[in-house]
This record gives structure tokens, sequence and C-alpha cells, in this order.
């Protein structure tokens, strides 16, 4: 297919939407969070009720994640962005009665229903989309995954026919240099940058890999792109290959995201009928294939290095860097790795422009950050912010606040390789720098909230046994000193640490720190330090009670 | 060692159709020992979990080192080589669920049927696991019984739902 069939296509979708009889479109959210919910009942309940009500001018489509995924399944009647919450196969005849055939809203099942004086019945007027700024997630939540043209009427591939006919392979990784993009992955590498390193290698292979190995405990960003719009993740894969001069590409997802690996094996199988992936794409000599390869559940994969062994069929165990997967990568080519997603963002700044992106958030983190909110929030699921909000802004004005009306006392970022924010940073600007100030990371996104009731040692208890469990056992530091970090925070948590074992935990978080080889055991002791930072207290009790026991039994001896 | 030329010597039977499956999968991946994982993956969805017979199969035919089979095979969460129970409770640990009791559900599991995380019962019925995360954090705790993922769970909910299952069960 030359780029004038592709046009056509593009053309008569148009003209067939514009001529569709069915006005009013019905979207039920099939994300994983809704489906688990029972969503896709609701699907099949409300394809029976608008049959049997003889309604023809509506059509039923599935989407992937709206976002609030805690007041799910969630059903929206376009036109008018009304959203419903916590629809049933009860009530879901009632709200197609009163939302079409009165035309009259009903309040009390409207979206956060329960929480607003009057809900509105335009859901992007609610506080929570409001402050949010959709360009990962742009179309997720919006359009069929599983359907082409739907991404096609929404300005899908048309990022890829530009790069291809009107930008050499330069223009495009200028325009992601000047956007100021950094890795979504979270180590904020400048994409650009990296983009630019394996483009000048000269090699006859390339390759290019989806990062889809979300393996950070609380973190569910990249399994809602894939699943909500795999096709924009596609699109910025064969850009990607474009510019740095791949024909190859793998994603990497994980085994535990069925749907998502579903729903991406059969956007490849699409784009390639369509034309804008596999061989002479769109009638240019640029040729470019993707392959889904399938995780087998280990976090340590997430690292570039152990990713490229696991795709090779091996133990995921990284090694040692230089040289960069840039130089050397999967089977020793020069290899670029983008998280799922970075990749997600690249079609917007084609089409808009590197200046436009780099607009958006703060000078050093432009663009926005996709949030998975989570733990003891009101409205946890899916959002996405301009980078710069405040943490408070997403807790409290997006995140519904605290669940059970408790007191905000930390929120985690980064997962087992981030740390807490505690209550009196709750105004810190959301970026890359001012997390890695509090002893934190921006991560992949994981934001779990945590109320009172959390016990801060325990929480690092937990995540130290979490690296004890993922480390790969390659190298020292991070086999041995996990496990080390981990029984000394148990005996705290058993109030049978002295001072001396929070001394000797503090020291061994120094070497296991600066001594592993990869970022899965340099970033082991975050959340250890960064508890002991913020909420020493609640270590120093613990060790004083023990003290004290001791006294008193020395009392009673001496007696 | 000859390349390719003729297939193992099978000690699998071969008119069993997942053996079958296995060596359309391994044909068509060229028998390359990159494909290792990919061919796992299809051999775990046709037995329910990799048995030491298979994985001998596989290693002959990738012409690899049994231990490097065996190595990957225990490196990875995701193969198992003994038996899942025929009825499956996997509860989320991840950080979203840990904070709103996932522990809570594990130690009911265990009071009621006596199975810690990664245990099977004796007869093989129910088979007890522990996930890092299903991504399902927004519904925190989650649990997945037999496929099916459960949102917002209760202990006692849980409990009843293994419960019915296993009566289920012994009335077939």
């Amino acid at each position: 297919m030359n780029r004038t069939d592709f046009k056509n296509i593009i053309q008569a979708e148009k003209t067939k939407e514009q001529n569709a009889h069915t006005k009013n479109k019905i979207l039920v959210c099939c994300g994983a969070g809704c489906i688990s919910s029972g969503s896709e009942d609701v699907l099949k309940k409300l394809q029976e009720e608008i049959k049997n009500r003889g309604l023809e001018d509506v059509e039923v489509i599935p989407t992937g994640c709206m976002g609030p995924c805690n007041q799910g399944p969630l059903v929206k009647f376009n036109p008018g962005n009304t959203v419903y919450q916590k629809v049933d196969c009860s009530n879901i005849g009632e709200v197609v009665k009163s939302q079409i055939v009165d035309k009259q809203p009903l309040e009390d099942m409207l979206l956060f229903a329960e929480s607003r004086e009057k809900p509105f019945v335009n859901a992007n007027e609610d506080p929570y989309y409001k402050k949010q700024m959709k360009i990962a997630l742009k179309d997720c939540g919006d359009l069929h995954p599983e359907k082409i043209e739907d991404y096609l009427l929404s300005d899908g591939y048309a990022a890829l026919d530009k790069a291809l006919f009107e930008m050499n392979p330069e223009d495009v990784i200028a325009e992601i240099k000047q956007s100021r993009l950094r890795g979504r992955g979270g180590a904020g590498y400048p994409s650009g940058l990296k983009w630019e390193t394996v483009y000048r290698y000269v090699n006859d292979q390339k390759y290019v890999i989806c990062n889809g190995d979300e393996g950070d405990p609380g973190a569910f960003m990249d399994r809602s792109v894939l699943e909500g719009n795999p096709h924009r993740v596609l699109e910025g894969m064969a850009i990607a290959g474009y510019a740095i001069g791949a024909n190859k590409g793998f994603a990497y997802i994980r085994g535990e995201y069925p749907l998502a690996i579903k729903r991406f094996e059969l956007a490849i199988r699409q784009a390639k009928k369509m034309g804008v992936l596999g061989t002479k794409i769109l009638g240019t000599d640029f040729s470019f294939d993707v392959e889904v390869r399938i995780g087998a559940g280990a976090f340590v994969c997430g690292e570039e290095t152990a990713l490229i062994a696991s795709i090779e069929g091996k133990r995921g165990t990284p090694r040692p860097r230089p040289p960069y997967p840039a130089e050397s990568g999967l089977w020793g080519k020069p290899t670029l790795i983008n998280n799922v997603e970075t990749l997600a963002s690249i079609a917007p700044i084609i089409l808009k422009g590197g200046e436009w992106y780099s607009e958006i958030g703060t000078p050093k983190s432009a663009g926005t950050k996709v949030f998975a909110l989570a733990g003891k929030i009101n409205h946890a699921g899916l959002i996405e912010v301009p980078m710069g909000t405040s943490l408070r802004e997403i807790v409290f004005d997006i995140g519904g606040g605290i669940q059970g009306g408790g007191q905000f006392k930390a929120a985690q970022t980064g997962g087992p390789s981030g740390g807490c924010i505690p209550a009196e940073y709750l105004d810190v600007k959301m970026d890359y720098d001012e997390l890695t100030k509090l002893g934190s990371i921006m991560g992949s996104g994981g934001l779990i909230v945590m109320d009172e009731t959390s016990d801060m040692v325990d929480v690092a208890r937990f995540f130290m046994e979490f690296c004890v469990d993922e480390s790969c056992g390659k190298c020292v530091p991070c086999r041995v000193g996990t496990k080390m970090m981990h029984d000394l925070l148990q005996k705290v948590c058993e109030k049978k640490a002295t001072q001396l074992d929070i001394e000797r935990l503090e020291e061994l978080a120094v070497y296991v720190k600066e001594c592993s080889l990869c970022g899965l055991g340099g970033s082991a002791p975050n959340p250890l330090l960064s508890t002991l930072r913020h909420f020493r207290h609640e270590y120093d009790e613990r060790v004083q009670a023990e003290r004290k026991s001791s006294n008193l039994v020395n009392q009673k001896q001496n007696v | 060692m000859s390349t390719g030329k003729t297939l193992p010597i099978a000690d699998l039977p071969q008119d069993d159709p997942r053996v079958k499956q296995l060596n359309v999968k391994m044909k068509k991946e060229g028998y390359k020992p990159d494909a290792l994982i990919e061919i796992l993956h299809n051999a775990q969805n046709s037995y329910g979990h990799l048995p030491l017979n298979v994985l001998q199969y596989i290693s002959k035919a990738l012409k690899l080192p049994p231990s490097r089979v065996f190595g990957t095979v225990s490196f990875y969460h995701f193969f198992s080589m003994k038996s899942k129970g025929e009825h499956t409770c996997l509860v989320c640990t991840g950080t979203a669920c840990y904070v709103k009791g996932a522990q809570k559900l594990l130690d009911s599991i265990e009071g009621k049927f006596g199975l810690k995380q990664g245990q099977v019962s004796e007869d093989g019925k129910l088979g007890v696991q522990a996930a890092r995360c299903i991504g399902a954090c927004g519904l925190a705790p989650a649990a997945i019984v037999d496929d099916e993922v459960q949102a917002k769970v209760i202990a006692d909910e849980l409990i009843a739902k293994l419960t019915s299952k296993l009566e289920a069960h012994e009335q077939n």
C-alpha cells in the first residue's frame, strides 16, 4: 500500500463516520480494572438492552482504561461525555432509559456522585479530569483498542506518515531532542540523546525494544496503555525504527498481562495489513517488523541488559555497562530500549512538534507523567498530569483524599527502588529532580498512598523482602546485602534490634548501593534509607522499647 | 553433532497432542536456543507446569545443555516444575494490595485450608500462590481464582468462593 491508498482509506473512514446513523456512542471501559469489576457482563447486557429497545442510532464500544478504576465498571455516553460509575447488569437498563430515552441524566449514578455536592454531567468538568492533561493516555478510554480504524480516525499513524515523507531521521531525532522528553521507565535519561547515540553507530542491523516488563508492584500504567491504545505504542516503535535505522523491533510484555499481549499482537497484525508495518511501509524503502516477547516474571528484566538476555532466551541477569545497549545490545547489535509510556508520547511530539511538548511541565522535566494511584486513596486509578503538579493536587484534588477520612501519612513512589514522601512535603512539585532531592525517585509512576495505619518500618521490610526475592543472584552485594538488610529489618519489626543494628543497616545500605552491578541492587536500599530519613522515630521507638524492657529485666534481677 | 537433519529421539509419546503442539512450536522457531523462553511458555500452557521429562525433551531438541534449560526455568517465577493444583488461588502481594491487607487473605487461607503460598493440597485440588503484582492496584486487594480476577477481596468471601469451587468439584 502506498501513501495515496493510505490517505484514501482514512478519507473513506472519515466519510463513513460522518454518514453513520449511529450518532450516539456508549463506551464501556474494558480495562483490566473494570473487567475484574464485571464490565464485560455489563457490555453484553447493554448490547441486549439497546437491541431490545430498538435504539438503532446507538453504538456500543468497549474501550481501554478510563481512569478511575475504583469506581468501575464505568460507562460513558457520547456526545456529552457523561460518565456513570459502578454500573452493573441490574442497573444498566435504568441508566439507558434515563440517559438515552428520557434524556435526563441519572444523577445518583454519575461519576463521583457520592463525593460531589452536585456531580458533573460532563465528566470533563470534574476536577478529577480537569486537572489532568492526557498526552500518552489520549484516546485511551475513547476508542476501541481492537480496531485500527478507530485509531486512524484519531490521527493514527499520521505521525509515522509525517516522519516518513516530510522528515529525515536526523529531523525526527532533533524533534525528540527539542521536546526534552525523558525516559518514562524511571531513570529519566533524555530520549533524544539515546536515539541519537544509537543512530550514530553504523551497523547493518539495529533493533528497537519496547520495555513493557512493568515489574514494579503497584504500577499499572504500561498495562493500561498497551491494553487501551496498542497502536500508539506500535507507531512510536516504528518512528523510532525509522529514526535510528532499525528494521526490527521487539515488544517485551509481562506474562502477567495476557490481555495486553493479545491486543498488542492483534494490533501488529492489523498494522501489517494496513501497510503501516512490515515491508516497504506506505510504499517507502523503510521496512519495520515487530515481534512480541512474553516476560516470565522477573523484576530484574526491567533492567535493560537483563531484558536483552531474556529476549535471547537466557536467564535474565544483567551485565556490566559499558558497552551500553546503544552500542552492543540484542545479539551484539546497536539497540534502542524505550519504555511503553515513552513510546506512547512519540507520535504527538512528531505531530505537534518538540517545542509544544517542551513547554509543558517544568524546565528540567518536560511533558506529562502517568501515575497509577493506589493504596488508601478514594479515586484509585490511572491519571496523567503535567510534570510539576504538586503531590497535594494529585492526592487531594484528583485522588479525592484519603479513604475512610484518614490522615495522609506518606506517598510511596518508585516502588522497591524508590522512597516515601511524608506529609510535610505534600507541596513538592512532582518531577524527576525534586523527587530525587527528597530521596525518592519518579520511577515508572506507581504512587501508593498510605495513611496513619501504615507502619513505615514494615513498609521498608516489605520492599526489602521483594528485593531479596527478585535479586538475580549474580553479584554479591545485592544477593547477600539485601538478605542481610532484610534480616536486620525483620529484627527491628520484631523489636529485637539494638541501636547498633540500625547503624549496621545504614552502613550496609551504602555498600549495597555503591557496589551492586545493576540498578536493582543500586536502588534496593532506597526504601530503607528514605523511611530512615523521614520516619526515623518509628525505628527508634522500637529500639528504645527494647532497651527499656531489658533495663527492666536488669532492675528486677538487681532487686 | 548433525545439525537439524532429524528430529531428536522421542522419549515423550509422539501421539500426545501436547507433544505435537510442542513439536510444532519448536519447528516454527527453527529449534533456535534463543526461542527457549517462548517454547517453555508454550509447554507450560499445555501441560499446566513443566515436568522434568518435558524439559529434557526440549533440551535435546534445541541442543542445549539440560543445565541451561533448568537454569532458565528455575530463574523465572512464571515457570513451575510442580503442578499448581486443579484449582488455583493466586493472591496479589503487590504494594497496593499489601497496604490493603493481602497478608490477611493469605493468613485466612492458611487458617482454613492449611496451605501457605506456593503449596498445593495433598489431593492436588487446591494450590495457593502469591504474585508480585497483577496490575489491578486500583482494586486492591486483588486475587485470581482459576483465571478470574477478584476485585476488592474480603477474606470471608474468598474462603467461601474457594470452598464452593472445591465442593462443586467433588460433586462432579
